[in-house]
This record gives structure tokens, C-alpha cells and sequence, in this order.
């Protein structure tokens, strides 16, 4: 039924192929550049103006944040990717104190569902990339910070190099060659969740996370 | 988007095309227009044979009919001077839909060239006859209606702005959603009129509230709707077309 | 779909719903206020709408050989097409995955198309439950409404009145019409949803034929639940929404976010090119992309009604029309509202049924000014116009010359015969104004709210020959 479809649809537009009165040369669309600093300070505003922390700390002292900030949310327990770039450096941090659980988890969500529906307080993965424009952070899951772990915790602890901190969108997909390597999932996150459908009054934490906690990892810069 | 206009020097002659709301409705407008073109110099032309852009039958999906009242009007212009429009509604309709009705029918030349010649009255006022304008009237708040074509199809809103501006007496007051429709719609005013008559009585309100003495419009359509409303209203704010208004207050003769 | 007099009850209706009208009014007036302030630059603005334009004209003039790319492309990745040519072929296609799987509840993320396609009823009558997860979706579901927006699906809505729907819906929950209460208890509901649900379903923003990517726009996160969690996720999407290349989505994304709700960019940009992966944890096992035509081959074939087809579903021309303001979503009985459904609804439907959408405008404009791709809504509103009332019915559009009175034509057959005979013209606007006192103006329903219009005493031909302005 499908193939017939499919070739019936494709014949009729086959038929006709419209033209249309917009420019034939590119229409060059001039992107915003910024200086480290100012891109910096967009990142943050940006994720700010929607209700995300954003903490801007040198890179070896990332993980003191995220026991504070952990510690401040009264997080009872904390999930990270054992595998993942981020575990080394937490698992060092955390040592033997008495700062949130430290959770992990190797096997498929489908065999521990419940647990990270129902019993898992907050995730920390890394991003790929950020943009300052939009105040936005990219995410390429894997199999060590899987989709879920940015979606269903109701707090998300991001990690993220300002060397990795690029303008716009579309300065990411044409640097890093997206049309070549798209993965199962790439993800932009600008946020924790929100809608304003009742009234066109602002609530957070609809399905997603309630909280996006962003410590962003600068050489020059201090918390 | 209006495109951005190149505007020929002031020339010798032009043609005035008037309307037909202004000539049955509103001819002191038409005259005023035409008044204040003389008066900086330049011949006023005023063909006996035109009519109506077609518009109306346009918009109702009428096109055969639109196109041969269309096809009349460009028999009336035949020199190459330019023709001035005292509508933003009518001009739109002779500059950016003419070449579209006539895509067809073989006149394409003829229409571009028809056209391109096409002028709304503040937009001819303000660009090519860079007009000059003393105020001589006592001191006025004024509300300015920009019909939607004359806003986005002609793109002179801000014309209309600086004519008014220029008449030192003149307060010009802003109106909440001013660039909101008011419901005229040519025949959509009877088509939809229960839409019609919340869209204008949303319009006289935004005005009347402003405070006006006096509310201005480049377009007779807008004029009759609003104006109409605000009459059965009883309400005191009086309704001018702008070439009369600025006529009114600039015409040394009279006084 | 609705006959001409039920369109016009529902305006009348609307028109008298006072809480309506308020609800509304602020609700444009603040989307409209966002978005202005979103574009504070109005020369970069008409740059970046040419290039949307631009890349939706390139996209829709290679539609075909996209489509099969994007196929291509999606089956190398893993994904499932399937192609229908209506809503019933396209709910078939969902129905059979459904049952392939044994799926009982189908938890969907927002998407128009499944809205045109009467998904939830359809699949309902077979036995299987659906259910909206985002929020507005969910709140119309509970009062068995459909969206009256686009992208605001519940904007006629009040809080109390969203407060009152939960308290009769889930009586144990307290009362509250605390706006964050009242999304807390919806992420608690459909938390357990998301958790259960066999299959989820998705619409699609754009669908990138150069790579097989299917991109989702939202704020909530529902979408990415209904398109993670679930073991299947079923993607439906109209085969316009494709576009060439990757490099296309920042523009488009840009433009999509600001023109709908003023936003930088919304909290998810979700872009999905595969199932679960070997090795990967969590995702669907499964992914399935549905190409729905239902009409949008025929649109297709017409070179100025095509135009249509570049819309990218912001809502913008929605949130900008003194019409869509006055009388809301529900009034126009069609799945997409507004000066965009006006358009498009009449083309898919015919316009033996929806003729009257195109005629209920003013033309005024404001749709074109912002539409992000820079569809000419009002010139293709008068189009439409035109093939209503046409009669060689020689082009594509159903119900040509249906909208056609012999009243109507025979009046503007007279009126066209007396503008192009000048003498005639002039003498019968002559005796209009020597008439004017004892002529019949009070005319309906033009002076319902309006006084009789004021005919001159002479006309401008006359008082131009009076004041010496010459004729050549």
C-alpha cells in the first residue's frame, strides 16, 4: 500500500517542479561573532534569562561546584556516567564524604526504568559544545551519558568547555561537518523545561528537568 | 517588503488619478490634493475618462471584469508623467497588482511602464515634490489612521508621519495598536460584518481615547468605515482626509 | 467540514464570548511584543526571512528528489518510511505498528499533522488509548477541545477554567489554580505515561534530506519523552517539511522560535537521525517516519498556490491577525486556523467547502509583514478568491466557481461595463450626487454600526473641470 503510495505521490510531483521568485544567489545571512569573554558573558546571560545557574569555574576546580552546588540542592543522590569523561575526576572529588550518593548505572534504562523515573534525584553529564547565542548547550548522547540522563532527573548538572563555546548553531554545524557524522541523537538544551500554556504564565519543570545547572569550565576564569 | 524607490526630479506635469470613493465621497480631498501639486508649480492633469482601479472586483475574486476597467484606466495616462494617488489602497493596487492582472493579456510592457510611474500623494508630496508646508491653522492634536496598503503594500506610513510633522501647530498623537486594521476590507465590511464592526469600534475607541480633536487618513476607505462609526457614535472628533487637512492648514487664500 | 452558516454561528459566538475576547487580545498582544523584540534589527530580520524563503523555495523546487533522499537516507540510518497518501492511509500505518507491537497506549508529543489526521479518534475506535503530553494538548484532550493555535494550542483558555477541567477530571488532587501546581500535577500524571506507553509519536519541524535527520522544536521535554522512552517512535509529517541540507536548519530554527513565541531559541532542538544504536542504553529500538500527502501534491502542482507549502507552522501570521485576534482558533472549524489555515485548508478541503476562509479577510497584510518565510498570504487569499468564483474551471483547486451567485456576478458584470464606459460613469455619478437626498443609503448592514455614508454635492470630475485642471 505504501510503495504504491509512494510512487503515485513522487509521479505527481514529478510533474510539475515549480519555480519560484526568490533569489537564485545565496542570501548571505551574517552571523554574530564575539570575543571570548563577551561570549562568555552572552552564554550566560542567555541561560540565565531562562532560569538556569551557570557557573564559570577554572577547569581543576570544577567538581568543588559541583559538590556545593549538589550539596546546596539537597540532592540526595546523583547519577554520572562511570565510563563517561566526567567520572575520573568525580569519583576523585568525592572520595569518602558525606555529599549526595553517587549513582551509576551500565545497563539499558529499560532494565532500571523505575530507578531513574522515580528514584534518581539528579544526573550530571558532559555537552559536546555550547552555542552563546542562544545560551545553549549541544549533547550528542552515547552510550555512557545515555539520552534519558539529561531528560528525566528532575536536576541536570552540565559540564562544558569554554574552548568548546562557539557563536551560533550554525557556526557548530559548519566547523564540526555535521551533514558527515550525524549521531542517533544530537540535542541543543537552552534551559530547563518550561511552557507557558496555561495562560501564557511561565511554569518550569513541566516534563524534563526543573533545574539545568551549567558549570562552565574557562582557564581564565574564576567562580 | 516595498521596495526601495528610486524618485524622479520634480517634473512639469503630472496626472492625478483620484478614486472613486474620493469622487463621490470625498472630492474636496481629491481637490485639495491636486491643489497642493498646482501650487508648488507643477500642472495638474485630470483625465475626464478615468473610473476606478478595479480594485473592488479584484479583491472579490472578479478578475475578467477587474482587468477591463483596469484596461481603460491605462488608456487614460498615456504620457509618460507621473500619476499621483491620493490612496495608499489604490496606488498599491495600480503599482504591485497591475502587473500581476495584466500577466496574462499581452500588455505587460505597457503596464510595467504604467506602473512604475504610480505615486501615492504623500509619497509624491514628500519625495519628488519635497513639498514645504507652513502651518497657518491655531493648535491641533491630531490621530493619524495609516490604511494597512498604504503601511505595508505602498510603505509610506512614515510619509504620512512627516507631512503631519511638519505642520508646526499640529500635536500627533499615537493611538494603542496603531497599526492594527480597522475592518474595512472593501467588501469585507459586508461580507463579515459582525468582525467588521468589533475590528472598527476596537479603532474609534483606540482613538477617541488619544483625545484628538481630529482624526487623519491617506485612504477614503478607512475614513468612511471609521468615520462612519465615529458619526454613529455621535462622537465629537471630526474626520479629514490628510490632502484636505494639510490643505486646510496651509492655504494662505482662504484666510 | 463546516458549512458556510455554522462558520458564521461560530463567529457570532466568539464574538460574544467577552472572557474570550480578553483572553485573546492579551495573549497576541504579548506574542506580538515578544517577537518585535526578539528582531530588534529590521534590515537583519528582512535578510534572514530571505534567506528562509530562499531555503524553503530551494527545498519545495527539488520536493521529489529530496523526498527520496531523505528516504534513502532515513533507511540507511535505520528508520522505517512509509508513505500515505491521505489521513486514513496514514492512520492505517500507525494502527498496524500499534498492533505489530502489541501497544495499548500511544503517548504523543505535539504535532499538528496528527491533528489533521484525527489520529486520537481513529486509533480510539480500534481499542487503543492516546494520549497528548504536551501540556495545552493535554489540558484540550481533558475538555475534548481541539487546539484553537498552533503553537498555543490552549491560548482561549483561562487558568481558572484550566483549574476547574483538572479539579472535575482528578477530583483526589486539591483544587489549585496556581499555574505551577498545576504543571506539577501534570508531570505527575504523565510521568507515568511516558513510563508505560509502547509507542510514542511525534510531529516533525524539518525532516534534512541530506542526512536523515528528523528535528523536533520544543519546550517542555514531552517531545523528547515521547521520542526516548517508548520502545517505537512513530514520526508524521507532511512531505513538505523536508529541506536539502543541514546547514538549512540554523536559519529556519532561528526564524521559527522568534516569529512563534519571541524566543532566542526554544529549551529542546532535538535531532534525531536513528534508532537505538548497538551498545547504546536508552531510545526507541524502533523508529518509524510517516509521509503524509493528503493534498499537498495538488497544491504542489499550482506555481503561485506552491507558496503555501513553505510554511514552517510559527504561527506568527496567527498571532498578528485582526481577525484571528477578534474570533480565535475554533472559529474557522479547520485544523490550522488563522491566515495560513485560510489558505491551506480551502486547497486540501476544496473550496466547495471552505470557500468562505479566504473571503474572511481584509487583506490588510499583517500576515506577509511577518511570515518568516515570506509567504504572500494576501495575494494568494485573492487568488483563491479568484478560483471561487471562476467558472472555465480550468486549474488545480477543488470546488472551483462553487462560491459563485448569480447576484454577485451579474452586480460586478454591471459595475465593470459602467467604469469602463467614462461618459456613462460620469453621468450616473452625476445623478448619484444630485440624488443624494432621496436616495436608499442606509444600506445593511453597512450602517449597523456605521452612518450613512455622505455623497457630495458634485463630483471630483465635475469640480476639476470648475477649477481648470485640464483633462490632457
Amino acid at each position: 500500500m505504501t510503495a504504491k503510495a509512494r510512487e503515485a505521490i513522487l509521479q505527481r510531483l514529478r510533474n510539475k517542479q515549480p519555480s519560484f521568485d526568490t533569489p537564485s544567489q545565496t542570501v548571505a545571512v551574517e552571523n554574530p561573532t564575539w570575543p571570548m569573554e563577551a561570549r562568555i558573558a552572552r552564554f550566560k546571560s542567555m541561560l540565565e534569562s531562562v532560569r538556569a545557574e551557570v557557573h564559570i569555574v577554572a577547569p581543576d576546580s570544577w567538581t568543588d561546584t559541583l559538590k556545593t552546588v549538589a550539596t546546596e540542592k539537597q540532592i540526595d543522590n546523583l547519577l554520572y556516567a562511570k565510563q563517561g569523561p566526567l567520572a575520573q575526576a568525580i569519583e576523585i572529588a568525592w572520595g569518602d564524604t558525606l555529599l549526595p550518593k553517587l549513582v551509576h548505572n551500565e545497563r539499558p534504562i529499560d532494565e532500571w526504568k523505575e530507578q531513574i523515573f522515580y528514584h534518581t534525584d539528579a544526573a550530571v553529564t558532559s555537552a559536546r559544545a555550547a552555542i552563546a547565542e542562544t545560551g545553549s548547550l549541544i549533547l550528542w548522547p552515547d552510550e555512557h551519558e545515555p539520552r534519558t540522563w539529561s531528560l528525566v532527573p528532575p536536576v541536570h548538572f552540565v559540564v562544558v568547555d569554554s574552548a568548546k563555546l562557539y557563536n551560533t548553531f550554525a557556526e557548530v554545524v559548519e566547523a564540526e561537518q555535521w551533514a558527515r557524522q550525524m549521531p542517533t541523537n544530537a540535542l541543543l538544551i537552552s534551559g530547563p523545561s518550561k511552557s507557558a500554556d496555561i495562560q501564557q504564565t511561565l511554569a518550569y519543570g513541566v516534563h524534563g528537568p526543573t533545574e539545568l545547572i551549567v558549570i562552565l569550565r574557562s582557564p581564565k576564569q574564576q567562580d | 517588503m516595498p521596495e526601495k524607490k528610486r524618485y524622479p526630479a520634480k517634473p512639469e506635469k503630472i496626472y492625478f488619478f483620484a478614486t472613486c470613493l474620493v469622487d463621490l465621497l470625498y472630492p474636496e480631498a481629491g481637490l485639495a490634493g491636486m491643489q497642493l501639486i498646482r501650487r508648488d508649480g507643477v500642472e495638474v492633469v485630470f483625465p475626464q475618462d478615468q473610473t476606478c482601479c478595479g480594485q473592488p472586483a479584484w479583491n472579490s475574486g472578479y478578475r475578467d471584469e477587474a482587468l477591463q476597467v483596469a484596461q481603460r484606466q491605462l488608456a487614460c495616462f498615456p504620457e509618460d508623467y507621473p500619476i499621483v494617488v491620493p490612496s495608499g489602497s489604490c496606488a498599491g493596487m495600480m503599482r504591485h497588482h497591475y502587473p500581476r492582472m495584466f500577466q496574462e493579456s499581452g500588455d505587460r510592457d505597457r503596464v510595467n511602464q504604467f506602473s512604475t510611474r504610480v505615486y501615492e500623494l504623500t509619497e509624491f508630496l514628500v519625495h519628488i515634490l519635497r513639498i514645504d508646508l507652513k502651518d497657518l491653522g491655531p493648535p491641533i492634536k491630531v490621530a493619524l489612521h495609516t490604511s494597512c496598503s498604504a503601511r505595508r503594500e505602498m510603505g509610506v506610513g512614515g510619509e504620512h508621519e512627516a507631512l503631519l510633522e511638519q505642520l508646526s501647530n499640529v500635536e500627533l498623537l499615537e493611538q494603542a495598536r496603531k497599526q492594527e486594521c480597522c475592518g474595512f476590507g472593501g467588501t469585507f465590511a459586508v461580507k463579515q460584518p459582525a468582525i467588521s464592526a468589533e475590528m472598527v469600534s476596537d479603532k474609534a475607541n483606540a482613538i477617541t481615547a488619544t483625545g484628538a480633536d481630529i482624526l487623519v487618513s491617506g485612504d477614503c476607505g478607512c475614513l468612511m468605515n471609521i468615520g462612519g462609526h465615529l458619526d454613529y457614535r455621535d462622537e465629537s472628533i471630526e474626520c479629514r482626509h490628510i490632502a484636505s487637512f494639510i490643505w486646510e492648514r496651509t492655504d494662505a487664500t482662504e484666510r | 467540514m463546516q458549512p458556510s452558516a455554522d462558520f458564521h454561528t461560530r463567529i457570532e459566538q466568539a464574538l460574544d464570548n467577552a472572557q474570550l475576547k480578553a483572553s485573546l487580545r492579551s495573549a497576541m498582544d504579548g506574542l506580538m511584543a515578544s517577537r518585535k523584540a526578539c528582531f530588534p534589527d529590521a534590515d537583519e530580520l528582512e535578510t534572514l526571512r530571505l534567506r528562509g524563503a530562499q531555503i524553503r523555495a530551494n527545498s519545495l523546487s527539488k520536493l521529489p528528489q529530496l523526498l527520496q533522499q531523505l528516504e534513502q537516507r532515513c533507511i540507511d540510518n535505520g528508520i522505517q518510511v512509509h508513505w500515505a497518501e491521505n489521513v486514513d492511509a496514514a492512520n492505517r500505518i500507525v494502527l498496524q505498528i500499534m498492533r505489530s507491537h502489541q501497544a495499548g497506549l500511544l503517548i504523543k508529543g505535539k504535532s499538528m499533522v496528527s491533528e489533521e489526521m484525527d489520529l486520537n479518534r481513529f486509533l480510539e475506535s480500534h481499542g487503543i488509548e492516546c494520549l497528548e503530553s504536551d501540556l495545552g494538548e493535554y489540558i484540550l484532550q481533558l475538555a475534548g477541545e481541539p487546539p484553537s493555535h498552533i503553537v498555543a494550542p490552549a491560548i482561549h483558555k483561562t487558568r481558572q477554567e484550566i483549574a476547574q477541567l483538572f479539579n472535575e477530571k482528578f477530583p483526589d488532587i486539591p483544587y489549585s489554580d496556581d499555574v505551577d501546581t498545576l504543571t506539577r500535577s501534570a508531570r505527575g500524571i504523565l510521568r507515568e505515561k511516558f513510563y508505560r506507553a509502547g509507542v510514542g509519536l511525534s510531529g516533525v519541524n524539518f525532516a534534512v534530506a541530506e542526512s536523515g535527520t528528523l528535528c523536533l522544536v520544543e519546550n517542555e521535554g514531552n517531545g523528547r519523552m515521547c521520542t526516548t522512552v517508548p520502545p517505537v517512535h512513530i514520526a508524521v509529517t507532511g512531505i513538505e517539511k523536508v529541506v536539502e541540507k543541514l546547514e538549512h536548519v540554523p536559519p529556519l530554527l532561528k526564524l521559527l522560535t522568534r516569529s512563534a513565541t519571541g524566543q532566542p531559541i526554544t529549551t529542546y532542538f532535538n535531532m534525531i537521525s536513528s534508532p537505538r544504536k548497538p551498545g547504546e542504553k536508552d531510545g526507541p529500538e524502533e523508529v518509524h517516519l510517516i509521509l503524509l500527502d493528503n493534498g499537498r501534491s495538488r497544491i504542489y502542482e499550482d506555481n503561485e498556490l506552491v507558496n503555501t507549502l513553505r510554511c514552517i507552522r510559527c504561527g506568527a501570521c496567527m498571532n498578528h491577525c485582526p481577525i484571528y485576534t477578534r474570533i480565535g482558533g475554533h472559529a474557522y472549524g479547520t485544523t490550522i486556523p488563522g491566515p495560513i489555515g485560510s489558505i491551506l485548508e480551502p486547497q486540501k478541503a476544496g473550496l466547495d467547502n471552505l470557500g468562505e476562509l479566504p473571503v474572511a479577510s481584509t487583506l490588510c497584510g499583517a500576515c506577509a509583514e511577518v511570515c518568516p518565510v515570506r509567504i504572500p498570504i494576501p495575494t494568494l487569499l485573492n487568488r483563491l478568491r479568484y478560483e471561487r468564483v471562476r467558472t472555465d474551471y480550468d486549474g488545480t483547486t477543488h470546488g472551483q466557481g462553487s462560491g459563485r451567485r448569480l447576484m454577485e456576478a451579474t452586480t460586478w458584470k454591471g459595475w465593470s461595463w459602467l467604469h469602463r464606459n467614462p461618459a456613462l460613469y460620469r453621468l450616473a455619478m452625476t445623478l448619484v450626487t444630485r440624488l443624494r437626498k432621496i436616495l436608499p443609503l442606509g444600506f445593511e448592514p453597512w450602517t449597523r454600526v456605521r452612518a450613512r455614508p455622505r455623497i457630495a454635492a458634485k463630483t471630483l470630475h465635475e469640480q476639476a473641470r470648475e477649477e481648470g485642471f485640464n483633462d490632457r
